[in-house]
């Protein structure tokens, strides 16, 4: 779902981190439980990059498993949706991971 | 365009206001871009590189497997830190993707704390009986509460029209291709609403059970709406919208004898998703179960009075 403007958040804030410069590669962390599809973003990306410091940038996505603690006997364990349900039938879960929508890095071109 | 729910922001946000008819056109971000050559990065392996661009990368990538918060949870560099990495830069950024938006939300959640006011995100399918609620209410509670309505459609005025009608003030935003609102858009219309202090503002989102859920407003609880004459596992369909409920209201339960609808199914399948959601029933229509949701909105309106802070609403 609105992977477009996400792709944009995604260019505006490098674009205005880097301040002009070209950025040959970003990294992103993208969790499996944040509601947004990583293909789509990839999809988005080249399109929206076009004509900006990212164009031609290459789009590195950290897909990030999905991690909950239980409240009722604080085991951890991976989930794979948000309904997910603790081996021990309790269902009051906190996610630890798995919904990270981040920029995490960037590489800037060095300047000849 | 994206590529399951076709928003695009290609056309601008409107607000009018329809106590005066004024109409802004809202700039919002920059212009649609060229769809040329897009196609070609579909890759059906599901690679997640969006370029074949070749680059001897030299630097260590530390996989974050997710303990803790998710961003303090590793070696925290101080924004715009580089490091030398083989002839580029490596910057780090630790930026959110949705920063820009939740801090808007932040500051018309202050905005609405700092007068008291209620704010409500309505969101559910299109036809799930939204704006019929909002009218009921506001002819029923009219003498009680001070109602404001911002309505959200991607296109016409109607809904802001029935609103009206119905006896409260509203502005209409209209999205454009937008599928959900945005907070700017809810601060460019509170802007027009201007709602009295200690009233209720209802922000009724674009009808659409995925995208609203992300983006928010600055609201004290989204209310999701959903009637009988859907599926009954809508919940577990639309997990993340459930989940950043409050309150589900089951409407339309006047209809209940002709459809194949398990109330309890659906009141189950909300409580997987979210233990803590609360659930009414009613018919907008029949006025059936109405009394249930003027409790609830009475009791959230002298919570919201009381803290500055909005308990249901967990930014994290």
């Amino acid at each position: 779902m609105h992977e477009l403007g996400i792709t944009r958040n995604i260019v505006a804030i490098v674009g205005d981190a880097a301040g002009g410069r070209r950025v040959s590669r970003v990294t992103v962390e993208i969790g499996k439980l944040s509601g947004v599809t990583a293909g789509a973003i990839a999809f988005c990306f080249e399109v929206v990059a076009k004509g900006t410091g990212l164009d031609g940038a290459t789009l590195e996505i950290r897909e990030i498993d999905g991690r909950a603690r239980c409240l009722a006997c604080d085991g951890e364990f991976a989930v794979h949706t948000l309904y997910a349900a603790c081996s021990c039938g309790s269902r009051r879960i906190v996610v630890l991971a798995g919904e990270e929508l981040k920029v995490k890095t960037m590489e800037l071109e060095e300047t000849a | 365009m994206c590529g399951h729910c076709g928003c695009g922001h290609a056309a601008k946000a409107t607000i009018l206001d329809l106590q005066t008819g004024n109409e802004t056109v809202m700039a919002h971000g920059p212009a649609e871009p060229a769809q040329d050559g897009a196609q070609e990065h579909v890759h059906a392996d599901g690679s997640r590189h969006s370029h074949g661009h070749a680059h001897d990368h030299g630097h260590d990538h530390h996989h974050e497997h997710g303990h803790g918060d998710g961003g303090g949870a590793h070696h925290h560099h101080d924004n715009g830190h580089p490091h030398r990495d083989g002839g580029s830069a490596v910057v780090e950024l630790e930026a959110r993707i949705l920063a820009k938006n939740d801090a808007l939300a932040a500051r018309n959640r202050g905005w609405f704390a700092g007068r008291e006011i209620l704010a409500l995100n309505l969101v559910s399918s299109p036809g799930a009986g939204k704006t019929t609620l909002l009218e009921r209410s506001i002819r029923d509670l009219g003498a009680e509460l001070r109602l404001f309505v911002v309505e959200g459609d991607q296109a016409t005025a109607n809904d802001g029209a029935r609103i009206r009608a119905a006896g409260a003030p509203v502005v209409q935003v209209n999205t454009g291709t937008g599928c959900h609102l945005e907070a700017d858009m809810v601060a460019r219309g509170l802007r027009e609403l201007k709602p009295e202090p200690g009233s209720v503002v209802m922000i009724e989102n674009v009808g659409n059970l995925v995208c609203p859920a992300m983006f928010d407003l600055g609201e004290w609880a989204k209310v999701v709406i959903l009637s009988v004459t859907e599926g009954d596992d809508k919940p577990l369909k639309y997990p993340h919208m459930f989940r950043a409920a409050g309150l589900m209201i089951i409407n339309k339960i006047d209809l209940l004898p002709y459809v194949e609808f398990d109330v309890e199914q659906a009141a189950a399948a909300a409580r997987q998703i979210n233990p803590g959601i609360v659930i009414v029933r009613l018919s907008a229509r029949s006025g059936e179960g109405l009394e249930a949701w003027y409790r609830w909105l009475r009791r959230e309106l002298a919570s919201a009075r009381e803290a500055v802070i909005g308990p249901l609403h967990d930014p994290s």
